[in-house]
């Protein structure tokens, strides 16, 4: 029943400095199949598809393209063989137009013809509904925009074999509907489809095939229809999952409510949010959902002072602040995580070590350095704490794994040990397991007594770990639920009627 | 779909054109204060000409220091090289062989070996920019001197011809005090600086060199796995800095007429700042290459100002170093303004610590 074979790796083999990241891989790709790509964080999934499409060479092993053996030495020759890719981390030029982005380094064109380009661009921009036009600065699309831009770069309609890796990770549900519908119509055309996600219910709803990798290793190939979700997770895992129900809550009875830690009236800031109220007190934790752009990052940034405050009254702890700039903030015991960890979240060239403890540094002052002893320490306990993997605490944090980056994120804002911490999109690309673990220490944490904010896209987590969501559409507060009414359905209908 | 909608889908003006923008206003200012300030000397269309035709090899070299830094670069070599050159055609010239062709190919040749070495060895053997064309600075000086230390004029009779053709714009120029008429005059250096600057821009905005500079510039890592080959088109970028500046030498030459240890000094700092004023950011793909000779403009223009206040020529240096640092800082305050990016200074990877290319990223 399984059609012809398009893509064949065998053995593949490839190691960094002080890391196994592959140990004979064997992958196999066929016809118009869509084939979930899964693992942790760092079992090597990206590179896999990198050893592929030629950014890195292989140890050892052979790719078979339709019989052959092929060996790339950059993306753009695997592309120009039909394999396009979409990268984990968006791989665009800030600064070129949008149309630019998706066609430079393709052409074979010495001069670069700009209303071939832009009206060719416009056609796939609207065939996808990419409401972008195709000669605008690419750094002034939003996120979303620029990942729906990889992907129209990579969807050459002859292409054989298409290479997602994370795609849907800042897209919301209709952006994916659509992404899925996308991806149906070129499985149907025959195309192969690689794709590589932490969202297990997307890789039910359109995997065929699901080939599992482990610490760099085989794990097996599995119809997606013949593997029972536990069964998947635990084979990622390697042990079975921890029980997510087992993560209670700890409903705080009204005459136990403490003071409140934060107080904020009319806050508003230059990124457009509408003036609000907001309220968090000790030990609780609260949300805020909406969908993507409805102005939830924008609220905790104003509260953070990240985006520049134009008006409002702060309070912290009772007493009446003023808060100018995230230090000020960081000053009070307010920690952020953010949701752009490439642009506000990571310094690449800096080892993990010095990732984890660089809030904390500027806390105390750089006159006043850590030790080296201290930061060491630091360094290894939250590396332990949350599982990063990494081959040493000097490694550069970005030859880490995406997840594994995101991880050195938290860890640093959970050193400083605020009194009040904002994580936004915390579990983004991190893998199924470690998701709990960081759920569960959510919970931990409130229960010590910090305040924490949450917020994810994915409603059914954010139910799990708050006690009050706090419900945004078009910048603006409509609503807020807790108690009984906090479940999934009250939200969801909260979010598409704005308010009842 | 809503988040999508939700963003900016009017096209906005790109970073390189605000600047360039903003760079043509303030040279647009800066003249109209200098015609009402001197109305005597700036209301002359000569005096306009004039900071072509004495200024024509600052023009060329900014040009090519421009790709180099859109690119993301730096090249502080040009105005050794260019000194180098002035030498080497002088003594040429000067030789029983010498002739202007064979001066024009020396030229060529010097700027372009220069190129293909900073280029080989910033591109293929990664090494900072900053300190290789320190190196090539200090050869080229070096070279300078060993050649000949005193300064030598070129005699020969059909270079002092070159040097001394003129041209006539017989429909622009200024009635003198007798009434009589007199035309505006070029020197055939400006020829080559419009044909340069028309060249480059070409090559800039429409070649598919030019798009992979700015695409290495912006992001070198995403250019590379865009499929850009990131170590050609940094090469590439040098070997034109340093063939530009090569042709600037010769330019300079047919200027002065006069190979000169002193030629072309300080050049690389002036086109540096030129470049600046002309909005293009020192951190790479951002920046309009007509901006280059606009920067060159304004800053020539200070120059004459203060010149023409008549106060001492050290405050020249004095003006123009605070305008460097107002242009800096105003570039930075924009790019801030726009983007929702902190406020931050636009400093250049090779001013960074520690900037190694890493193989790449998660
Ligand atoms: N350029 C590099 N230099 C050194 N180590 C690397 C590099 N790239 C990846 N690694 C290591 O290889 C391992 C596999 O990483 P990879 O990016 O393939 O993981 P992944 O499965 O894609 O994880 P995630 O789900 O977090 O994206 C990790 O341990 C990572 O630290
Ligand atoms: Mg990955």
């Amino acid at each position: 029943m399984r059609s012809e074979t398009v893509l064949n790796m065998e053995g593949i083999s490839k190691s960094f400095p002080g890391v196994r990241a592959l140990h004979n891989v064997d992958f196999t790709l066929r016809k118009g199949e869509i084939h979930a790509l899964m693992g942790e964080n760092g079992a090597g999934k990206s590179t896999l598809i990198k050893v592929l499409t030629g950014v890195y060479e292989k140890d050892a092993g052979q790719s078979i393209l339709d019989g052959k053996p092929v060996h790339f030495r950059s993306p753009q020759e695997a592309l120009s063989m039909g394999i396009g890719t979409v990268f984990q981390e968006i791989a665009l030029c800030p600064n070129l137009t949008v149309a630019e982005n998706m066609f430079i380094g393709r052409s074979r064109s010495r001069f670069v013809q700009w209303k071939e380009m832009n009206a060719k661009a416009e056609e796939m921009l609207s065939s996808l509904g990419i409401p972008a036009s195709p000669t605008q600065e690419l750094s002034s699309c939003s996120i979303a925009v620029q990942q729906m831009v990889s992907i129209a770069r990579a969807i050459d309609m002859d292409c054989k074999i298409l290479i997602l890796d994370e795609p849907t990770s800042s897209l919301d549900e209709d952006e994916v509907q659509k992404l899925f519908a996308l991806m149906r119509e070129l499985k149907a055309r025959g195309v192969g489809i690689i794709f590589i996600t932490h969202f297990i219910d997307q890789v039910y709803e359109i995997s065929d095939t699901i080939t599992v990798l482990r610490n760099g290793e085989l794990i097996g190939e599995y119809q997606t229809s013949k593997l029972p979700q536990i069964e998947l997770i635990s084979k990622m895992m390697g042990k079975a999952l921890s029980d997510v129900s087992a993560i209670e809550k700890q409903e705080k009875s009204k005459s136990a409510r403490s003071v409140p830690v934060f107080e904020a009236t009319g806050l508003s800031s230059a990124a457009g949010v509408r003036p609000f109220d907001f309220t968090i007190e000790k030990g609780e934790v609260n949300g805020f959902a909406g969908l993507l752009g409805s102005g939830r990052s924008e609220s905790v940034r104003a509260i953070f002072a990240a985006d520049k405050v134009t008006g409002g009254e702060v309070k912290v702890n009772g007493k009446r602040v003023k808060l100018k700039t995230p230090l000020h903030a960081m000053k009070k015991g307010i920690g952020y995580l953010p949701e752009d960890r490439k642009r506000d979240g990571i310094i690449g060239e800096l080892s993990v070590r010095d990732n984890i403890i660089l809030a904390l540094q500027v806390m105390k002052g750089f006159f006043r350095p850590l030790s080296r002893k201290q930061a060491e320490e630091f360094a290894v306990e939250y590396i332990q704490k949350l599982g990063i993997k990494t081959p040493s605490i000097d490694t550069p944090i970005e030859s880490l794994s995406g997840g594994n980056q995101q991880k050195v994120v938290l860890a640093r804002w959970l050193l400083t040990n605020p009194m009040y911490l904002i994580l936004d999109e915390p579990t983004r690309g991190i893998d199924v397991g470690t998701k709990v673990e960081i759920q569960k220490l959510v919970l931990k944490l409130a229960e010590d007594g910090m305040s924490l904010t949450f917020i994810s896209s994915e409603i059914d987590e954010m139910l799990r770990v708050c006690t009050r969501l706090i419900v945004m559409k078009d910048r603006e507060i409509v609503g807020e639920l807790s108690g009984m009414s906090l479940t999934e359905q009250d939200t969801m209908q909260m979010i598409a009627q704005g308010g009842k | 779909m809503r988040s999508l909608n939700t963003t900016r889908s009017k096209t906005r003006l790109s970073n390189s054109n605000l600047l360039f923008i903003i760079a043509g206003v303030i040279f647009v200012l800066m003249y109209g204060f200098a015609l009402i300030s001197y109305p005597g000397s700036f209301m002359q269309f000569q005096t306009f000409f004039d900071l072509f035709n004495l200024n024509a090899a600052l023009f060329i070299i900014t040009l090519g220091l421009c790709v180099v830094m859109i690119a993301g670069g730096i090249d502080i070599s040009v105005g050794a090289v260019c000194g180098l050159v002035t030498m080497a055609c002088a003594l040429l010239l000067e030789s029983p062989m010498g002739s202007i062709l064979g001066a024009l190919l020396l030229a060529l040749a010097i700027g372009t070996a220069f190129g293909v070495m900073h280029g080989f060895l910033i591109a293929y053997l990664e090494i900072q920019p900053f300190i290789i064309t320190l190196g090539g600075m200090f050869l080229a000086q070096g070279l300078l001197t060993t050649l000949h230390k005193d300064p030598i004029n070129v005699t020969m009779p059909a270079f002092v011809a070159l040097r001394n053709y003129t041209i006539e714009i017989p429909w622009l120029g200024t009635v003198n005090r007798l009434g009589y008429f007199i035309p505006s005059e070029i020197k055939p250096g400006v020829i080559v600086v419009v044909v340069l600057v028309i060249l480059y821009a070409v090559l800039m905005k429409w070649s598919r060199f030019g798009r992979n500079v700015y695409a290495i510039g912006g992001n070198s890592q995403s250019a590379r796995m865009l499929g850009i080959n990131v170590k050609r088109t940094r090469f590439f970028s040098y070997v034109i800095c340093g063939l530009t500046a090569g042709i600037s030498g010769f330019v300079f030459l047919m200027t002065t007429g006069a190979g000169n240890i002193g030629n072309g000094a300080l050049f690389e700092m002036k086109a540096i700042a030129s470049n600046v004023i002309g909005g293009i950011l020192l951190n790479g793909g951002v920046g309009n290459l007509l901006g280059a000779p606009i920067g060159t403009l304004t800053l020539l223009t200070i120059n004459e100002l203060i010149r023409a206040a008549g106060v001492q020529s050290n405050l020249q240096a004095i003006v123009s170093g605070l305008l460097l640092y107002i242009f800096i800082v105003l570039q930075s305050i924009v790019m801030a303004l726009r983007g929702n990016e902190r406020f931050r200074l636009t400093l250049p990877p090779w001013l960074k610590p520690q900037d190694k290319e890493v193989e790449n990223q998660g």
